[in-house]
């Protein structure tokens, strides 16, 4: 909409550049779709975050070392067995959740009863030595992954070029959202998993099998990482640093779309995206901390979060 | 006074002939070189556990002694802190009687770490580090910076591209200090040969996305825009600028590229880049025979800080050995006196203030079809004779 006012005055003025205050309208739209797409990547790993804290209670630090892993299995698909990026888009995921299922199973699950800073810690360390596992193995400097024949080129748009791969980091990433919290919030699916979570005595007096339900929930939660690392192979660097630069900024996400709320983690996510993309714009040496303020805002304001509910 | 120096020593050194014990000699029986670099971070490629390697490399082929004594190797990992290298550095030298520190990556750690080693009067041997400071504003009779620095990148790839007729110029900056510095002395070399800077914008070491910076250099209007970035912030800058069509309109330029990031880059994107670098493993006989050697023991092809860590430890130990003792000042002269000459230094030598001059390459990135393996990433456009990549030294970092 912005684009298409910006592109009559652009029209009506000929040469002269469309500014509004001295800020040039057709660099800010640029700006703010990149800050979407952006977005849609924070959405996807924050909603994967916000299932296994919410349903779970499991702080998972290791979801950025997931999502390294997406990717780099994606890239070893394709180098080692020919597999292509769909169906790497499509396998990966599964491959990590199951990947995820087993870790659950094996090391989440016996300190389940624990206190929450143990699974944390738990994590946190899968989370080191994958990443150590990877850097030693591929180093440090980055794989390439080629973006897939069809989705080369770009469209010009009015205000920018816009490359067709964003545009299918945005259609596909916000599908995979609205539909996760679709069924998790709309389906009675989903309602047996936070009935499960909220009273799991009582479900399995139901016949519900709380323990499956617990570890599927927890692989699924993770696919939505690899899925996030597929998505992001051909266009950021496959690097074993990938995700523990990306995963404290999807923490601070989560607690300002308030722990475990499935719909503000996806909102957060998009619109945390679009405030960066603009500091990015206006004051380029904030980007990495903007962030960080509105979490502190927010924490001071709203404690539970925008939109979590008041424990 | 010098003649009187003179007898003296001749004096001891027949005392020190006679008793069967050198004159100065070696401090406790033993060359001790501690190699200290990122071993696990972000440049755990540019040098890491492969310059451990390459010391291990010179010291193997200088014959493992020196004066009859044993040379031994000691490495840390530095974490890109340089509270952590300096406090390494510090116990080296006084619980472990380090004599001379290798390796050396990022500009802050080297920062630290060259204070500590000038204030213990040891020798500091600078391998991957860009910042020119070592040897002008922090200049030290104790440093020797090898390999390359930012004056070299920016006269070796800015200045021809300024001359040709690519005047107007934007930069995507790293914002710590080896950005700015490279961002600073490439503008004054732009400025110097008729360009301007357009623009630029200072991006977060580590920024995962870079579109916005790209969308903000395709507004500038800017014939070049230079990435004064490395490794993956260099990666990611570059793909994304290919991605939204930058690199079809306008000229992209990677200041700082070593070889590990070049090979991960997709050749359909970075080929036909330019680059300044130190050290290309395929530019003849004996640096592919060196290379061959390392990549056997290493598994990859050296980047330039790998070979240039090797060329100054063996002329550190050459130097040792005509000086006949390890004591830093009487081996830092010899150092500057003796010209290094192995595959990597090239007409070279060591400046009074530190600055190891010698060839530089201008290299292109070559296209997928004319590569013939995986470590076939560049092209040699031209050398760059030392004087002329190098800036020339300060008044006041001049240490006979």
């Amino acid at each position: 909409m912005k684009g298409a006012v910006a592109y009559t005055i652009f029209a009506s003025l000929g040469d002269v550049m469309a500014t509004i205050f001295g800020i040039n309208l057709f660099a800010l739209s640029g700006q703010l779709l990149v800050g979407l797409i952006n977005g849609s990547f924070y959405a996807l790993l924050s909603l994967g975050l916000a299932i296994i804290f919410g349903l779970l209670k499991i702080i998972n630090f290791a979801q950025g070392a997931m999502y390294m892993l997406g990717a780099f299995f994606a890239w070893m698909a394709l180098n080692y067995m020919g597999i292509n990026y769909w169906w790497a888009l499509l396998l990966v995921p599964l491959a990590v959740g199951v990947l995820a299922i087993l870790m659950e199973r094996f090391l989440v699950r016996p300190i389940a009863n624990e206190d929450h800073l143990y699974s944390l810690l738990l994590t946190f360390g899968v989370a080191l030595v994958l990443q150590g596992l990877f850097t030693h193995f591929y180093g440090s400097s980055g794989l390439p992954y080629q973006i897939p024949t069809e989705l080369k080129g770009g469209t010009k748009l009015p205000f920018m070029y816009l490359p067709n791969y964003r545009a299918w980091i945005i259609v596909s990433s916000l599908v995979v959202c609205f539909s996760t919290w679709w069924v998790i919030e709309k389906t009675k699916l989903g309602a047996y998993l936070r009935a499960g979570t909220e009273n799991p005595q009582l479900m399995q007096g139901f016949g519900i099998n709380v323990p499956l339900i617990t570890t599927l929930t927890f692989g699924f939660g993770v696919a939505l990482a690899a899925f996030a690392g597929v998505l992001a192979a051909p266009v950021y660097s496959v690097s074993p640093e990938m995700g523990s630069n990306i995963l404290i900024v999807v923490f601070a996400i989560v607690v300002i779309g308030g722990m475990g709320s499935i719909g503000g983690a996806i909102l957060t996510g998009l619109m945390m995206g679009v405030v960066e993309g603009l500091t990015k714009f206006f004051y380029p040496e904030a980007s990495t901390t903007v962030i960080f303020l509105f979490m502190v805002i927010v924490l001071l304001v709203k404690p539970a979060g925008l939109f979590g509910k008041e424990a | 006074m010098k003649a009187m120096k003179k007898t003296l020593l001749a004096v001891a050194m027949s005392v020190a002939a006679a008793t069967g014990v050198q004159a100065e000699g070696i401090s406790n029986d033993v060359v001790k070189i501690g190699v200290l670099a990122d071993m696990g971070g972000v440049y755990a490629d540019i040098c890491g556990q492969g310059c451990v390697t390459a010391v291990e490399m010179a010291v193997e082929d200088f014959g493992g002694t020196v004066l009859g004594k044993p040379i031994e190797i000691v490495s840390a990992d530095d974490q890109n802190k340089p509270d952590v290298g300096s406090a390494k550095v510090r116990q080296w030298i006084e619980d472990e009687n380090v004599d001379v520190v290798t390796g050396l990556v990022a500009s802050s750690v080297t920062g630290a770490v060259t204070k500590v080693l000038t204030d213990a009067k040891k020798i500091a041997l600078i391998s991957a580090s860009a910042s020119n400071a070592f040897t002008t504003k922090a200049c030290s009779p104790y440093n020797a910076h090898w390999t390359y620095n930012v004056a070299a990148l920016a006269n070796g790839t800015v200045k021809p591209m300024v001359e040709s007729g690519k005047k107007k110029w934007f930069f995507i900056t790293a914002d710590y200090a080896f950005g700015h510095a490279l961002e600073g002395i490439a503008t004054k070399v732009i400025e110097s040969s008729g360009g301007e800077v357009v623009g630029a914008v200072r991006a977060p070491l580590g920024t995962t996305d870079f579109s916005s910076y790209v969308l903000q250099a395709q507004a500038s209007g800017a014939d070049v825009v230079g990435l004064a970035n490395a490794g993956t912030d260099f990666v990611n800058s570059l793909k994304t600028a290919a991605e939204f069509g930058l690199t079809e309109t306008t000229d992209v330029a990677g200041l700082l590229v070593f070889t590990p990031n070049a090979q991960a880059l997709d050749p359909a994107i970075a080929a036909g880049m330019k680059a300044t670098t130190g050290f290309y493993w395929d530019m003849d006989d004996q640096t592919r025979e060196w290379s061959a050697r390392f990549k056997a023991r290493h598994g990859s092809i050296p980047a330039m800080p790998h070979a240039g860590a090797y060329s100054m430890t063996m002329h550190y130990l050459n130097a040792v050995k005509a000086a006949g003792t390890d004591e830093s000042d009487a081996v830092m002269k010899q150092m500057k006196a003796s010209k290094p000459d192995d595959f990597f230094a090239r007409n070279a030598y060591l400046r009074n203030d530190g600055r190891m001059v010698h060839d530089m390459l201008l290299v292109s990135i070559k296209d997928a079809a004319s590569r013939q393996s995986a470590d076939d990433i560049y092209n040699i456009e031209a050398t760059i004779p030392g004087d002329v990549a190098f800036n020339p030294m300060l008044p006041e970092c001049d240490f006979k």
